[in-house]
């Protein structure tokens, strides 16, 4: 989908880490509304982490996060104004994957339970788990749950998604499978998509503009269209979009 | 089923919610009726979903023959009010309706197609409630699992002490001394204040009956008689089994989960005789141990009760414990001990292997083992209290 330019989440100069180790710094870069824009790195590179910071799970230590000019976002005091879907799929063990997609339109909506039900059976089979409905998240394959916390994630209608690694430990026909969905989603509802992962076969196939993390340089050490990063010089780039066995 | 109505309006946390709109439009919504027209105007996004809903079930409830959805007057939508027109149109074709949207501008067509080609089921129109006969058949299933499960477990713990007993060197032994460390010396404090407590506050329900008669010294041979054959023996048990025992069936099951048990087998390892066998060895080991000393705690307690406030000396009550408990008070309290570790060991582990699935099954095989163990626990005393009394020990 075309994006309309305005940015709708503004990183400046944000500095993450876990566990009191740094692992990016002077990071900054905008999402533009209607994008697929993808944030890439090796393992340990501080994607999953960025992801929390920009979700509001983690505060920054310095820099700041602005989410549809609304700021940082705040957990505490409401829904926050994006839908997210966690590397493992997060989904309750104890709820139904209807359940698991109902609960937000539950707490956040004044529906009754028929039309709760109602929406939630439409985004399961959206995402292709029509039959699956009534099972417990320990009876869905992992592909299947990551779909339905894809469900669960546009449960309320929300413009911005983050998706960590959806297509991550799939098979390539079930991952390309995942893509189209976001592709779909992105293109028919204007959904805007900021996607943590590092499967390039998928970055390729949906993302519109990327960032790439460097694990040791601890910044963004490339920005842009995949292609462009596909064919860049940059050594530290291009050994990371064309991985070869090093010569013994 | 009904449609259901009188909601109040959401508070519209979903004004920038992703939607098709036509035009830039803050406007609310609007159904109006018109014989087979149900025409749908304004802002139909989730926001106003509630209210949208009890209007739409209170204009096609008298609907017969055909009715249309019509959207052309609509300023913006979302897949959730698409979701909800799909499930009433549905409800409405069960009913024998000929319902469709109809008209709809040509922004919302991306979003209607990739909606409507997930419809919902058909309605076949019968009830959802279950019969009690099935409920019947669940519980009944639930039973046969449940009965499977346990004679799968004291198979492979057959085989698996066969196994043992032909070549020790099979048993994970390596862990039997942090496993008794856990279960032992680490629950040690919680045993002895327990004891302590339970033998101060019979003696202390005790002391003024005793006293009415002027029997002040048999307190010591009630409290030492009961502790050592009775409850010394059970109240460790009991707090082991909460302790130790839920802390088996939570680490099994997370393991099994979490394919660690299927790891081990992959391995060459045998689950029973690495994760079972070590358990087991400890805590025959452990509790017996810790029974005694709670016997002597709980005579302590006995005796703290006996000085303070029926002018015993402590000599005098210790002595009188020593004539009144005879060996064979010690060893049934001692053998009920045994009997009660292979029940705790047993059953944690059992639950801790049957638990499949998620989070969720750690958590009820963790419970259900410590109320299954108290229950096993109370029943093995009382059958073992009376086997003893049958033969006159």
């Amino acid at each position: 989908m075309q994006s309309n330019g305005r940015p709708i989440v503004v990183v400046k100069d944000l500095t993450i880490g876990w566990d009191g180790v740094v692992l990016q710094e002077h990071v900054s870069f905008e999402v533009r509304r209607g994008e697929i824009f993808g944030i890439l790195g090796g393992s340990g590179s501080g994607k999953t982490t960025l992801l929390r910071y920009l979700v509001g799970l983690a505060q920054p230590e310095a820099g700041t996060i602005d989410i549809d000019g609304r700021g940082a976002p705040d957990l505490v005091s409401g829904l926050p104004p994006f839908g997210v879907m966690f590397q493992g799929g997060a989904l309750f063990g104890s709820m139904t994957a209807r359940e698991n997609v109902a609960l937000p339109l539950e707490e956040w909506t004044e529906l009754p339970a028929r039309a709760i039900s109602a929406i939630a059976g439409t985004k399961l089979r959206l995402v292709g788990l029509e039959g699956a409905e009534e099972k417990l998240p320990s009876e869905l394959s992992g592909g299947m749950k990551k779909r339905a916390a894809i469900a669960r994630a546009l449960a309320l209608e929300p413009e911005l998604v983050f998706l960590d690694e959806p297509s991550a430990g799939l098979d390539p026909e079930l991952g390309v499978e995942i893509d189209a969905l976001i592709k779909t989603l992105n293109e028919t509802l204007g959904l805007t998509v900021v996607l943590v992962t590092h499967e390039l076969a998928s970055v390729y196939r949906i993302a519109d503009r990327v960032i790439m993390l460097g694990r040791d340089e601890k910044r963004i050490i490339a920005a842009g269209d995949p292609r462009e990063l596909r064919d860049s010089q940059d050594p530290r780039v291009s050994s990371f979009f064309h991985p070869k066995l090093e010569e013994p | 089923m009904p449609c259901l109505g009188g909601v109040a309006p959401s508070a519209g946390h979903f004004d920038d919610a992703a939607t098709t709109t036509r035009a830039p439009s803050r406007s609310a919504f609007r159904i109006e009726r018109e014989r087979d027209v149900i025409r749908l105007t304004g802002d139909l996004r989730l926001a106003h979903a509630a209210p949208l809903w009890r209007q739409l079930c209170a204009a096609t409830r008298d609907v017969s023959g055909a009715i249309a959805f019509d959207l052309s007057q609509a300023d913006a939508i979302d897949g959730s009010t698409i979701s909800l027109l799909m499930d009433l149109r549905a409800e409405l074709v069960a009913r024998g309706v000929h319902a469709e949207i109809t008209a709809a501008p040509e922004a919302f067509r991306p979003l209607l197609r990739i909606y409507t080609a997930h419809p919902p089921p058909p309605r076949d129109g019968r009830s959802a409630r279950r019969h009690p006969i099935e409920h019947l058949r669940d519980l009944a299933r639930g039973a046969r699992a449940e009965i499977t499960n346990a004679l799968d477990f004291l198979g492979n713990m057959g085989v698996a002490l066969a196994a043992i007993v032909r070549d020790p060197r099979l048993g994970y032994w390596k862990s039997v001394p942090s496993h008794a460390e856990h279960a032992g010396a680490d629950a040690l404090p919680i045993v002895l204040l327990i004891n302590a407590l339970v033998g101060f506050a019979m003696a202390f329900q005790s002391a003024k009956q005793l006293q009415l008669y002027g029997a002040n010294l048999y307190v010591a041979d009630l409290v030492g008689i009961s502790m050592t054959r009775e409850l010394a023996p059970l109240m460790t048990a009991i707090v082991i089994c909460g302790r130790s025992g839920a802390g088996y069936a939570a680490e099994i099951g997370t393991m099994k989960i979490n394919e660690e048990i299927d790891a081990l087998q992959t391995l060459g390892l045998r689950p029973y005789n690495w994760l079972v066998v070590p358990r087991g060895v400890a805590m025959l080991f452990v509790l017996p141990v810790l029974t005694v000393m709670a016997d002597f705690v709980g005579v302590f307690g006995g005796m703290i009760v006996a000085v303070t406030d029926l002018d015993i000396t402590p000599v005098g009550y210790l002595i009188e414990t020593q004539l009144s408990v005879r060996p064979w008070d010690v060893a049934t309290g001692l053998i009920k001990s045994v009997v009660f570790s292979v029940a705790i060991v047993g059953i944690a582990c059992q639950q801790g292997f049957a638990t499949s699935g998620g989070a969720e099954s750690v958590g009820r095989r963790t419970t259900s083992t410590v109320v299954t163990s108290l229950f096993v626990l109370v029943f093995l005393d009382s059958v073992l209290t009376v086997i003893f009394r049958i033969f006159h020990v």
